[in-house]
């Protein structure tokens, strides 16, 4: 399989805390990588390594062999291949849904305004959210919003979704319509980086499971390895906090 | 209270109105501009700059109006440039009015959470594009109402411009008690005069409120 993003032996720290340890990893195109692991772990610097968000102080991060480097000109141009979908709901407050969508795809890849409308029209739809269209985000539920995320970064044609655990904000049922996005996302095999808490969620859409524990990748498989015989005492430490039995 | 009195007063108090509102609102103008500009300096810490600006704002929102009027009116000409009463009650409100329309406008670039330019980042935006786009309009929306009342503050503050013998209302006011001793005529004119005034921008700053922060905030 061709490998879209690399990432080689990746360190971060902030001030004296080690949050990154010599990560290494590769994701092959149309692959869906989900990211598991206690809260502080570093999952979510990890996935904002990737775009650049984080500066990076050791090793590489390579899409397609370019590397991410923050600090050049062509980070940006990178991040356009690069989506990304946040925890807490970003969209842009002061613009219609419809607007939220295009405005990156107008400002930053000055495309032609009839042909990002119908596409954004279209993708909403696909979301379920045609009739939204002209609200403004205060008037959305959380799912909704996180739904609006997702169509905004697809519409920028990414060759990489990262998703940050977007639905830890949300009710149990919107969990679910955000989740159902996702999957349906899988399905067209787009490559996906999924930082999530939701394991049965994780065990449906993974290709491969990654935990991570305090910076460093602790165990690595398909996600029927990981979840009905893990390898690592520490992984099997971490599934059994998700189980319940009365004592 | 003499209404034939009134009557004659009207119109002097008119031109002194007109007189009053031209300079105020030039000093609006200038303020709101001194304000963003000071506000951007501040937000993106640009170096040296955001120090004179600092002490910029603490110098006139720490002084009264009518001192500064004084020390531009008399101590400009002191060194040897010499400008109108008219210029100068301008440049004073505007340099009062952009000391507290910077930090207005601050707040609402603060207010703007960080995600939102992280997001707008991790869209590909450039640093200016995503400030004009994304920041910046939330941070108007959000500063709208202390605009307003900074607005209303200046025009008020337009009072002490008799000071400098500017044919203001207060000076009209003040000038027909002392010729005539009609002070009860004079005074009432003159609240009638301001409220006239200002009214009508309070008005305008709910509706602009309303329109404005629509987006964001709802009814």
């Amino acid at each position: 399989m061709e490998e879209i993003l690399k990432i080689e032996g990746l360190s971060k720290s902030f001030d004296d805390l080690t949050v990154l340890e010599d990560i290494n990893l590769t994701v092959a195109k149309g692959e869906v990588v989900v990211i598991v692991g206690p809260s502080g772990c570093g999952k979510s610097t990890l996935l904002r390594c990737i775009n650049g968000l984080e500066s990076i102080e050791e090793g590489k991060v390579l899409l397609d062999g370019e590397t991410v480097n923050p600090t050049t000109g062509n980070i940006r141009k990178l991040r356009e291949r690069i989506g990304m979908v946040f925890q807490s709901y970003d969209l842009f407050p002061h613009m219609t849904i419809l607007d939220n969508i295009m405005l990156a795809p107008l400002k930053v890849q000055k495309r032609d305004k009839a042909e990002v409308k119908k596409e954004a029209e279209e993708l909403l739809a696909r979301v379920g959210l045609s009739s939204k269209k002209d609200n403004y985000p205060r008037q959305l539920s959380g799912g909704q919003k996180q739904r609006v995320a997702i169509v905004r970064a697809l519409i920028m044609n990414p060759e990489v979704l990262l998703f940050d655990e977007v639905t830890a904000a949300l009710d149990p049922e919107m969990v679910r319509e955000v989740l159902d996005v996702i999957l349906d996302l899988a399905s067209q095999d787009r490559t996906m980086i999924i930082v999530t808490h939701e394991m049965a969620f994780a065990k449906a859409i993974a290709d491969r499971v990654v935990l991570l524990d305090a910076g460093t990748i602790v165990e690595q498989s398909d996600p029927i390895s990981f979840f009905e015989s893990p390898k690592t005492e520490r992984a099997k430490k971490f599934l059994s906090t998700f189980e319940y039995s009365k004592q | 209270m003499d209404l034939e009195v009134i009557r004659s007063y009207i119109p002097l108090f008119a031109k002194a109105f007109f007189l009053t509102l031209r300079i105020g609102w030039i000093g609006i103008a200038l303020a709101i501009l001194i304000g963003m500009l000071s506000a951007f300096v501040l937000y993106f810490r640009i170096p040296m700059l955001s120090g004179f600006i600092k002490f910029y704002i603490e110098l006139f929102r720490n002084t009264p109006l009518l001192i500064q009027l004084f020390f531009i009116y008399f101590g400009l000409p002191a060194i040897g440039l010499s400008i109108s009463a008219e210029v100068c009650g301008a440049v004073a409100l505007g340099l009062l009015g952009g000391s507290y329309m910077a930090e207005s406008f601050r707040s609402g670039l603060e207010a703007v959470p960080y995600i939102q330019t992280e997001s707008a980042m991790a869209l590909g935006m450039s640093k200016g594009r995503l400030f004009i786009s994304v920041i910046l309009p939330q941070a108007i929306s959000i500063s709208v109402p202390a605009i307003v009342a900074n607005i209303i503050f200046l025009l008020k503050e337009t009072s002490v411009f008799s000071a400098i013998s500017l044919m203001d209302l207060m000076f009209t006011a003040k000038d027909l008690i002392g010729l005539y001793y009609d002070t009860t005529e004079s005074l009432f004119l003159l609240v009638i005069f301001y409220v006239i005034m200002l009214l009508p921008v309070s008005f305008a700053g709910s509706f602009l409120e309303k329109k404005m922060r629509y987006s964001m905030f709802g009814d």
